[in-house]
């Protein structure tokens, strides 16, 4: 008796797998959004796939274990590998850089928290985030400011996309003391990489179906670096004829954020502009516990929040708000094809807040994060296997 | 009992001149907050009213410049305010060995005066000269850009009780102007910090907020990427803010000051920061209340020198149509009033123009039609919203912009 039903069992199970193994085999695993179409990720043959994750600091830790929660719930075929890089705490070395490095050239894919950068200047200009960013070349970041149904703000419905470079410009961490009291900074703007960062926004924005890109600039002042800047646009821009092209001052642009923000569609900029208008439009939709963000280079792809704070107060209160991280886990999901699970994952979380009884501290509520993630893993409509 | 009436008498002399001999009269100093630089201390504040009428050098400017300085006069000559306005304009003109600079005579009447009102001016775009607006800034030296930016109550936009100044340092930072080609396709812009400029703005920002009765202030900075310099920034400030303990310092990264302005900017008072982040901040705060052509603007110079301007745009498309809105313009002569001193004809003033805009009581002529524009300082892109009296009436936000932008809705389909 026991053992027909163990054989029935068994066959059931492995129907399940063939299944999945199908479904992957005849899925080509394209990576969206990438503008110099690299290889796919070999296909695994125990149906899972490896993803780096690199919790950082602050809250980053919760918000992780809040993503894994809500995998495991949904039988979500992926599989992370950890690597606890944090240079605050001295965890940080040269080694554990060239680890995290390695597992990224095998998986190509990662999901990241904040590395906050300590304030004493320890010698080292370069903080250990930025040196990861420009070894693995991810020169874009996308951040998909999105208003979410159910909670309002100033603004609602909002649907914007910003797209910043992110290895050069202000943050080329190029500085020295000429005279003793007088520092300087340089800031870097080359040719190659505007254009990069311009094609790639035209082509995102093609392939999104969006109408208009903005180049954000302050080429009035710094004639020559944000000059060459909108120049490249201009260049890409004639290459898109579909594609409307603007250009906007960057304080004008913070202000017309604030006043009327449903002009702008697709805004394309420099690294340090970039900081401030994805912490403006994450502020205008809800804060930064709710706006998703990635960043791309020509192969990896790394997922992490669109507003990048370590939230350190937050830190063992379990009060962080885990939106901003699962709706990122999501769009990872679409990125690995996975598409059933990415929509699962999203429509929960949509839905949890949309019905508005569970909601964490910056939204309004008095829910903690376990509690929201608990009820996110109970909109999950996703019946496991036994 | 003659003695007395002789005695009182003298007080109440003494008392118009804005003398205060004994602490009952220091009741009065709530009242004489002012904006002031660190010079004040060094001259006796009360002088204005012993000369009796105050001169000040206005400078109309281009586009809709003189009609809004010519309105600001009038609405001054009905308060009985006592300004006597010397009017002076300037234009690049090319000095001996070929470097650009203001005219003579309009120099010497801003030293002589020390305070002056400015209406917008043009920068032509290939003219060869840096902008009217870096002239003024270099010959007088005016290191603090102070915008106050308080919610009026009359127009109403989705952020409600803004009381907050932004204090930017004006000279030097990312505007520095210094820039490369180092190979064709690479450029490189410096950003220049010194200490002493960094000590002058945060010495300024603590003095203000004493004079002013403001509880705290913020240091913005990023000196998490850019550790050395605005390290030094930082440092200035935290040197500043020991010696007035009275005042209560805190530091934000810009990132997170953005994040939380947009959401709540109640909780925010005196942001103190360099120039680039000085910038962009002011003109949010500025849309945070309604855009440009309501914010008032004052820029604080070396000597005592100080001159109160509009940040809005000439406007050429409406000048001369008695079209513009003298708001800014306004509000800054008002800012003007305080920082000398003369607290009653500013607040009368002030609560006009609050009660003019509540009521759209038309008082005159050039307030018939208002029209909001904001554009960036340096004249490269504006957007110009017209509306009557009628629409402006119990709307929220920015109504025309809405328009405007449906409008350039219908032309993107259509193509």
């Amino acid at each position: 008796m026991a053992a027909v039903f163990r054989r029935s069992l068994g066959a059931v199970v492995k129907d399940l797998y063939s299944l999945q193994w199908q479904q992957l085999a005849s899925r080509p695993l394209s990576l969206s959004a990438n503008v110099c179409g690299p290889e796919a990720a070999p296909a695994r043959a125990d149906a899972t796939f490896k993803v780096t994750m690199v919790p950082g600091d602050g809250v980053g830790p919760e918000l992780m274990t809040a993503v894994k929660e809500v995998f495991k719930a949904g039988d979500v075929p992926v599989e992370f590998e950890e690597f606890h890089l944090s240079e605050v705490q001295n965890m940080a070395t040269e080694e554990k850089l060239d680890e995290v490095l390695n597992s990224m050239k095998t998986n190509r894919v990662a999901m990241k928290g904040k590395i906050h950068t300590p304030m004493e200047f320890k010698g080292e200009l370069a903080s250990f985030e930025m040196r990861l960013r420009r070894k693995l070349d991810l020169f874009a970041n996308v951040v998909h400011v999105n208003s979410l149904p159910g909670y309002s703000t100033r603004h609602n419905n909002l649907d914007l996309v910003i797209i910043r470079e992110q290895t050069e410009g202000e943050y080329s961490s190029l500085e020295h003391e000429s005279v003793t009291g007088v520092i300087e900074c340089l800031k870097i703007i080359t040719r190659v990489k505007s254009r990069r960062i311009a094609k790639f926004a035209f082509d995102y924005a093609t392939k999104k179906g969006r109408n208009k890109v903005t180049a954000v600039h302050k080429a009035n002042i710094m004639k020559l670096g944000d000059g060459l800047f909108l120049q490249s646009c201009a260049e890409i821009a004639q290459l898109y004829p579909k594609i409307k092209y603007e250009t906007i001052i960057i304080d004008n642009c913070c202000m017309q954020l604030v006043q009327n923000p449903y002009q702008f569609d697709v805004l394309v900029m420099p690294n340090l502009y970039g900081n401030i208008i994805d912490n403006l439009a994450a502020g205008l939709v809800g804060g930064a516990g709710v706006v998703p963000g990635e960043s791309y280079s020509a192969e990896y792809a790394v997922f992490e929040t669109g507003a990048r704070h370590p939230f350190a107060q937050a830190v063992g209160r379990n009060i962080a708000n885990p939106t901003a991280m699962l709706l990122s886990a999501a769009n990872m999901l679409r990125h690995l094809s996975l598409e059933y699970h990415s929509q699962m994952v999203s429509d929960a979380v949509k839905r949890v807040i949309k019905q508005g009884k569970v909601r964490t501290r910056d939204l309004g509520g008095y829910s903690t994060t376990g509690d929201f993630v608990r009820a996110v893993v109970e909109n999950l409509r996703h019946r496991s296997v036994y | 009992m003659a003695g007395k009436a002789w005695r009182s008498a003298i007080q109440n002399l003494l008392r118009q001149w804005g003398f205060s001999f004994n602490d009952m009269e220091k009741t009065k100093a709530q009242e004489l907050s002012q904006v002031v630089g660190v010079m004040m201390r060094e001259s006796p504040q009360p002088r204005t009213f012993i000369r009796g009428m105050q001169t000040v050098t206005l400078i109309p400017g281009d586009g809709i410049g003189p009609e809004i300085s010519s309105s600001v006069m009038k609405i001054f000559e009905a308060s009985k305010a006592p300004i006597q306005w010397e009017e002076r304009n300037v234009t690049a003109i090319q000095g001996p060995g070929g470097k650009w600079m203001i005219p003579p005579d309009a120099k010497e009447s801003m030293d002589r005066n020390k305070i002056g009102l400015k209406g917008p001016l043009k920068t032509p775009i290939a003219a060869g000269h840096p902008s009217m607006n870096l002239l003024l800034r270099k010959t007088f030296d005016l290191y603090a850009n102070v915008r106050p930016c308080v919610s009026i109550e009359g127009y109403k936009t989705p952020y409600t009780d803004v009381d907050l100044v932004t204090i930017r340092e004006n000279t030097e930072g990312e505007y520095s102007g210094i820039e490369h080609v180092i190979v064709d396709g690479v450029v490189q812009s410096i950003k220049l910090i010194t200490e002493q400029a960094s000590q002058r703005i945060a010495d300024y920002a603590f003095e203000y907020a004493r004079n002013n009765q403001r509880a705290s202030v913020t240091a913005v900075h990023k000196a998490n990427i850019m550790r050395m310099s605005d390290g030094l920034f930082l440092r200035k400030c935290r040197e500043a803010a020991e010696k007035h303990k009275d005042v209560k310092f805190t530091e934000m990264y810009l990132d997170t000051v953005c994040l939380n302005m947009v959401q709540d900017p109640t909780q925010f008072d005196v942001l103190v920061m360099p120039n680039l982040y000085g910038d962009i901040l002011s003109d949010l705060c500025a849309g945070l209340i309604g855009g440009l052509g309501v914010t008032p603007s004052g820029n604080i110079g070396a000597n005592g020198v100080a001159i109160f301007e509009s940040v809005h745009g000439t406007a050429p498309d409406i000048a001369g149509k008695d079209m513009a809105n003298p708001t800014a313009l306004l509000l800054s002569a008002v800012m003007m009033l305080r920082h000398m001193g003369l607290h009653g004809h500013a607040k009368k003033i002030e609560t006009a123009c609050f009660d003019t805009i509540r009521d759209k009581k038309v008082t005159s002529t050039s307030k018939r039609q208002t029209f909001i524009s904001f554009e960036s300082s340096d004249n490269c892109a504006f957007c110009t919203l017209r509306f009557s009296q009628k629409t402006w009436v119990g709307t929220q936000s920015v109504p025309n912009s809405r328009m405007q932008y449906a409008k350039e809705c219908k032309t993107w389909s259509k193509n």
